[in-house]
């Protein structure tokens, strides 16, 4: 065929304008940018070169002691990844409500669509909900409210049950648990069961056959037929949530605890939110994006490895 | 994990059923929550699930409180206007990358692919920084005050023509997306060529195939595409948050936030606005189920 550059132009031109402008030009001023001390507010550019990158990585040795120069990207990084522990959990509750759905059941569609609804809503509406839900006292938390309850049928009353409630969102540690529950609630029915249940639809029918001949029963073909036959599946859910988790929190932590108590809620993204737009700190939020943006990149490189081909599957 | 329920697993259909009824009960318990807990009046909203008194006031006092119905308005136009640009332009450059022919085609399909893996917290520094000084740059190039001089009018009743605390700022970087060309892109390529070489052949210019073969056989991923659009912009957060500093240009979901902080303990009031937040998107999701579950297979096939 003819080369039709001029036609193509014409259907390019809007988007590729706006992809120079809004997504090629800024992520190389963003590289640019982290080479630069830069405060939006009062100062111009100032060429640091990659003294931004050993601020935020480097150690320093002081009398014999090793500490982090920025002290507070290891831990908002740690944080980061405790809370993608919230990724198996709701994976096991996505196959399992695939599972359930994966049959002529009347009413299936009704279930599948109450199921998402929780991921749909997902957002600060859903975090000033859940904010409210995970209030410490009883009378109002529904959490709480509930494990008072319980704490009441195995005869645990009065100040000592108080002492066993959670603190949830006020309490250092139970924070992030906290978010890893609202996380699970968010997602488990979301798009990964619907992944799952495309994937179920994609199994032979004659593995679970064969199975039930030889009087296999549902546990065996699970771990056996529905779970291996899934790995691909399981794979690509895997991976997107881990790339979608390292940028993840900043709006549950925004809403639900402001990043605390004591920063043990506050994630990379949340970390750049304050550097770039509460500090106004450009340039060294530019590098912490910079290095999250590595991050992401070792993990795409990681799907790219070993999703490759099997991604067909999905 | 038979695939159907024959008779003689009648008991276990129970079971599923039981156990289905059980996570349903879990997953819409907040939900149910915050729709009774809206119709509440403050003083009893530790009284239990059901309200004991009914009250519609703590919807007026949302729209009341605020200029809720500005950013409501400012939500809807948003999304609508991002939606309707993003699958235009998308689609535009979809179709020349999947069909025509053209030098440096490949390299830059490459690029967008490239870029689609980078953080948006990569983009929104440098873009945040432009809409800062896009008011300045502009009144140094044109060696005047630009904006109060030549769009008096627009400012008047409008706001800002660009920079932060204006539609522009709010509207033009989502209008153009590396992921919607990428996904309608696959689309298109997995459609058949012939219907469209029989078009040609007819005489029809490539503007005519385009919009009169290829986009009615592309309405699934392009209805996909719409939805998601319009419910990611419904629902975005940061760069309003950051973009806007004024209550005129606030959005939905930055107003709720501020509505939060400033009533934290009102929990009707905040239920009610989590409620006007949410329901479009569900009667959005419910109504359009069938392509927004095509649509989340089809970008995780070709994702």
């Amino acid at each position: 065929m003819r080369n039709q550059g001029r036609v193509a132009l014409f259907f390019l031109l809007p988007n590729l304008v706006g992809f120079l402008v809004f997504t090629l030009g800024p992520v190389l001023v963003a590289a640019g940018m982290s080479l630069y001390r830069y405060q939006l507010a009062t100062g111009t550019p100032e060429f640091v070169g990659i003294a931004n990158f050993s601020d935020l990585l480097g150690f320093t040795e002081n009398d014999g002691q090793w500490s982090a120069n920025d002290p507070y990207f290891w831990q908002y990084l740690a944080n980061t990844l405790f809370l993608m522990l919230n990724i198996p959990l709701a994976m096991i509750g996505s196959l399992l409500l695939a599972v359930l759905l994966n049959r002529e059941l009347p009413g299936r569609i009704f279930f599948r669509t109450f199921f998402f609804i929780p991921h749909l809503c997902s957002g600060i509406a859903i975090y000033m909900v859940w904010k409210m839900l995970l209030t410490f006292e009883p009378n109002v938390g529904i959490i709480n409210a509930f494990l008072w309850e319980v704490y009441h049928l195995f005869g645990i009353e009065g100040a000592e049950a108080v002492a066993l409630l959670p603190g949830w969102l006020i309490d250092a540690n139970w924070a992030k648990p906290a978010l890893i529950i609202v996380f699970v609630w968010a997602s488990a029915g979301g798009f990964s069961m619907v992944l799952y249940l495309a994937g179920l639809q994609n199994i032979p029918t004659e593995l679970y056959e064969a199975a039930e001949i030889d009087g296999a029963n549902w546990w065996i073909q699970l771990r056996y037929i529905t779970i291996p036959q899934l790995a691909p599946t399981s794979f690509f859910i895997f991976v997107t949530s881990i790339i979608g988790g390292l940028q993840g929190g900043f709006e549950a932590a925004y809403i639900m605890t402001g990043g605390g108590p004591g920063g043990s809620t506050t994630t990379i993204s949340y970390y750049i939110y304050t550097q770039a737009y509460e500090q106004l700190e450009v340039g060294y939020a530019a590098t912490i994006s910079m290095v999250l943006f590595v991050l992401i990149f070792i993990a795409t490189l990681f799907n790219w490895r070993y999703g490759g081909k099997k991604l067909e599957a999905v | 994990m038979a695939m159907s329920a024959t008779p003689r697993w009648n008991w276990s259909t129970c079971g599923i059923y039981v156990l289905l009824l059980a996570l349903l009960a879990l997953m819409t318990t907040p939900l149910v929550w915050t729709l009774l807990t809206s119709f509440k009046y403050n003083v009893d909203v530790t009284l239990g699930w059901i309200p004991p008194r009914w009250t519609l006031g703590n919807y007026t006092g949302v729209v009341e409180a605020f200029s809720f119905v500005r950013y409501y308005i400012n939500s809807l136009l948003i999304a609508s206007v991002v939606t309707m640009v993003q699958v235009s332009t998308s689609a535009l450059a979809a179709y020349a990358f999947a069909r025509l022919r053209f030098k440096g085609r490949d390299l830059i399909f490459l690029c967008y692919l490239a870029t689609m893996m980078i953080p948006h917290d990569v983009l929104m520094i440098p873009q945040f920084v432009l809409m800062k000084k896009i008011p300045d740059w502009l009144n140094l190039v044109f060696a005047t005050n630009f904006f109060s001089g030549y769009l008096y009018l627009y400012e008047q009743y409008i706001g800002q023509p660009a920079g932060l605390d204006s539609y522009f700022a709010l509207i033009v970087p989502g209008c153009f997306s590396a992921y919607g060309t990428f996904m309608l892109r696959q689309f298109l390529l997995g459609i058949s060529r012939e219907i469209e070489e029989a078009a040609y052949i007819d005489g029809c210019s490539s503007w005519g195939v385009f919009w009169q073969v290829v986009l009615p056989l592309a309405k699934p991923a392009l209805a996909a595409l719409a939805i998601f659009t319009f419910l990611g912009n419904w629902r975005s957060f940061l760069w309003p948050l950051i973009m806007t500093e004024s209550d005129s240009m606030m959005v939905l979901s930055v107003g709720l936030a501020k509505l939060s902080d400033l009533y934290n303990n009102d929990y009707g009031l905040i239920c009610a606005g989590s409620v006007l937040m949410l329901i479009p998107m569900i009667v959005i999701f419910v109504f359009c189920q069938r392509w927004f579950i095509s649509g989340i297979q089809l970008g995780a096939v070709k994702g």
